[in-house]
């Protein structure tokens, strides 16, 4: 037994570990070693899931023994990669050729299994979907022992069902997908600064022509001030735009793990009035720069958090929770005013809060919806959590949902109400033979 | 990359391994045109793809089975060309209380670790000695510093290997042919899957990758341990007399 922890180090959970080294393997393990069938297991990729998503019910498969790309084709930007290959990886081999995943997450510290069965989205949701919008093909493990490779047009229900299926459905081996081109390694960035949390959703809804935006909002803000954010709007720069800052690398080279969190800090580093005036400050110094348009190196621009190894640490022993849900555009306003009051009056501290604008999705658990996101992180603790079941009933009451992949805690009468594909997805698991075979800590807490 | 490093090749003893991946996709990244070597040769093809994905250059396989040692000319001789480097990956750490008790099992072991690896740099050797150049890579264990009561016949094997590799070097110094010996310690792979590693010792395979193409193409040592603090370590552990240390049940 081996004792398991998403990015936020809560929930903590004993499972068996196993971890396949070729694909061929991965079918094989859903009988043990004499041939008895395996109970609950599921696939786990880098553990970057904050809750309790990748912990399997008994065992856990740990897939980045699976890490090779099978091929890459430079004129088209098609790759095949396995399902355990990190996307820092990935990146690393095909920006040097020009070319970039069309859609990442906020750490590069994933697998592209990981990346499939959240159907994670990016700073481009709005314009590009989800990852899983992009995959043709991919293969996978069924619980029969059976690989079976499907795509929009092919096996479409289980396909539908994987994507954003939490691995519920299998474990991913390999998938392929084509990659977007870039002719720098650098974000040409614009920061809008919003005073409020309408403004701040004004300028996220104007920027819909934008290829990537995001907002950073400063969640301690109260008042009239209430949800002020930085927007930052951001495209890929071209050599033209380069040529202004001189001697830019077109490529440069990530600079990741400046600085590594030695140790789990007391809890009480990320208070109030730290977070308080390191907002205040951020905000300040964002105003300043904003207007004119800046050139970013892409690792700072869409990882800012990977730069600090091990950032999770800085929560404490006790770790944290991620709560993030999206809202429907219709309630986003009025909800996101109420949860963000509610949070500053509680006084925690959110050292990362985020905004961003969501699309629609295509999987049966895809998290986004037609809204905005808004993503918070805050210490466990009892009085926390309490907060947190409130927060849950506005956003059940605004017709929203909880991102599955960095939950911890949501009751299944919220995600009930959030995921209207969960009885289209239950059903496809009965047909394949999933229940009780592929769960995880997170499917059981919920009962999908 | 430069155009001399273009021309050069790389033959990896063992490719399908995970240390010898990391050192074939090290030497790639420099603009090596690499060659595997493997037993298994579908599990070769899965590293040649992703290192030829990563480098855009294609990579080779080829069938060798480190027991067959009666196939080594014939494998050498398949070549295209005589490789620039060699490096020998094989290992069998196989099960000691097996090998205490089945010697075909500790035959194995001993083939494996050493006779094979021996003998087929031993030819190699020979044709480098006539060329003038070469170099000659010889991935040993820690193991073989001393034998210890937990994995005696892989140590010996492995302390073959080591000899084998000093005399080699020994021969060859002063001929244009470099002989390095390195030993790992712990690498996070295949053989130590599961196991409880002490952080400080391990390493990933990458750092071989990198001290392996140091040690050899850039002149940085002949016998290298991976992680540095394994040398004055085994230095402590070789000078335990046998009357305490056969009491430590290692
Ligand atoms: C700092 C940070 C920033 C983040 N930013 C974003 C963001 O901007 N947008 C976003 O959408 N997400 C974001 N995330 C969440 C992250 O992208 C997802 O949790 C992603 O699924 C993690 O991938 P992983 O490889 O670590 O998977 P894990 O955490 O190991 O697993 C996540 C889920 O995927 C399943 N899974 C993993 N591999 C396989 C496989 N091979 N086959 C089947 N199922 C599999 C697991 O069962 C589990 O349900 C962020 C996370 C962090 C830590």
């Amino acid at each position: 037994m081996t004792e398991f922890h998403g990015w936020g180090r809560y929930p903590r959970h004993d499972s068996a570990l196993i971890s396949p080294l070729a694909p061929g393997e991965v079918a094989s393990l859903y009988d043990d070693a004499d041939g008895r069938p395996r109970a609950g297991l599921i696939a786990r990729g880098a553990g970057r899931a904050y809750g309790d998503a990748a912990i399997g019910d008994s065992a856990t498969v740990v897939m980045r023994g699976l890490d090779r790309i099978r091929s890459f084709d430079r004129q088209t930007g098609r790759v095949t990669v396995e399902a355990g290959l990190l996307l820092a990886d990935l990146i690393g081999v095909a920006m040097p050729a020009g070319w970039f995943p069309p859609v990442v997450p906020g750490t590069r510290f994933v697998t592209i299994g990981g990346m499939i069965a959240a159907d994670v989205h990016g700073k481009n949701h709005h314009r590009a979907g989800g990852f899983g919008d992009h995959v043709e093909t991919l293969t996978l493990a069924l619980p029969d022992g059976q690989m079976v490779t499907c795509g929009p047009d092919h096996h479409p229900d289980l396909f539908r069902a994987t994507i954003g299926g939490m691995g519920l459905t299998g474990m991913i081996v390999e998938a392929s997908f084509t990659l977007v081109p870039i002719q720098t390694g650098w974000i040409s960035q614009r920061t809008v600064v919003a005073p409020d949390l309408d403004r701040a959703l004004a300028a996220l809804r104007d920027a819909a022509e934008a290829t990537y935006s995001v907002a950073w909002i400063d969640c301690l803000a109260r008042g009239a001030a209430l949800g002020r954010s930085l927007v930052y709007l951001g495209e890929h720069a071209t050599p033209a735009d380069l040529t202004a800052r001189a001697g830019a690398d077109r490529w440069p080279p990530a600079v990741g793990g400046r600085f590594t969190v030695p140790l789990d800090a007391p809890s009480m580093m990320l208070n109030r009035l730290s977070v308080g005036a390191f907002n205040a400050l951020y905000y300040k110094r964002g105003a300043r720069a904003a207007g004119q348009a800046m050139l970013v190196p892409w690792d700072r621009y869409f990882f800012p958090l990977d730069g600090i190894g091990d950032w999770n640490r800085l929560y404490g022993a006790r770790g944290f929770v991620q709560y993030q849900c999206v809202l429907p555009m219709t309630a986003a306003a009025g909800t996101l005013a109420d949860i963000l009051e509610r949070v500053s009056r509680a006084g925690h501290a959110s050292f990362l809060a985020v905004l961003k604008q969501l699309g629609p999705a295509h999987g049966d658990l895809s998290f986004p919806m037609e809204g905005v996101t808004l993503a918070l992180d805050l210490p466990v603790s009892a009085r926390v959590l309490a907060l947190l079941n409130d927060l849950d009933r506005l956003v059940v009451a605004a017709g929203g949902r909880l991102y599955l992949a960095k939950d911890a805690r949501q009751s299944p009468a919220t995600f009930e109400a959030g995921y209207p594909g969960r009885d289209r997805l239950r059903r496809l698991r009965h047909q394949i033979g999933a229940p009780g075979r592929l769960s995880s800590k997170l499917s059981t807490r919920l009962g999908i | 990359m430069t155009a001399n490093a273009l021309s050069k090749t790389l033959l990896v003893i063992g490719g399908s391994s995970d240390i010898g991946r990391a050192i074939a996709s090290r030497y790639a990244v420099a603009g090596w045109q690499v060659v595997l070597a493997v037993r298994d040769v579908a599990a070769g093809t899965r590293n040649a793809s992703d290192i030829a994905a990563r480098s855009g250059r294609a990579v080779p396989v080829h069938r060798l089975d480190i027991l067959e040692t009666d196939q080594f000319a014939a494998m050498l001789d398949g070549l295209p060309v005589l490789p620039d480097t060699v490096v020998c990956v094989v290992g069998d750490m196989g099960d000691q209380a097996r090998s205490e008790a089945d010697p075909l099992a500790a035959q194995r072991v001993l083939r494996a670790n050493f006779e094979g690896p021996a003998l087929f740099l031993g030819m190699i050797a020979e044709r480098f000695a006539a060329r003038g150049t070469g170099a000659i890579v010889g991935i040993s264990s820690v193991a073989g510093d001393r034998g210890r009561a937990s994995n005696y016949i892989y140590g010996a094997a492995k302390a073959g290997f080591t000899a084998f590799l000093s005399g080699l070097r020994n021969r060859l110094a002063g001929r244009g042919i470099r002989v390095v010996t390195v030993k790992p310690g712990f690498v996070r792979t295949r053989m130590t899957e599961g196991m409880a590693l002490p952080g400080p010792l391990t390493a990933d395979p990458s750092e071989v990758g990198r001290a392996v193409f140091r040690a050899a193409e850039q002149g940085r040592g002949e016998v290298i341990y991976v992680r540095g603090v394994w040398r004055p370590l085994m230095m402590v552990i070789r000078a335990v007399p046998e009357r305490i240390f056969k009491r430590m049940q290692l």
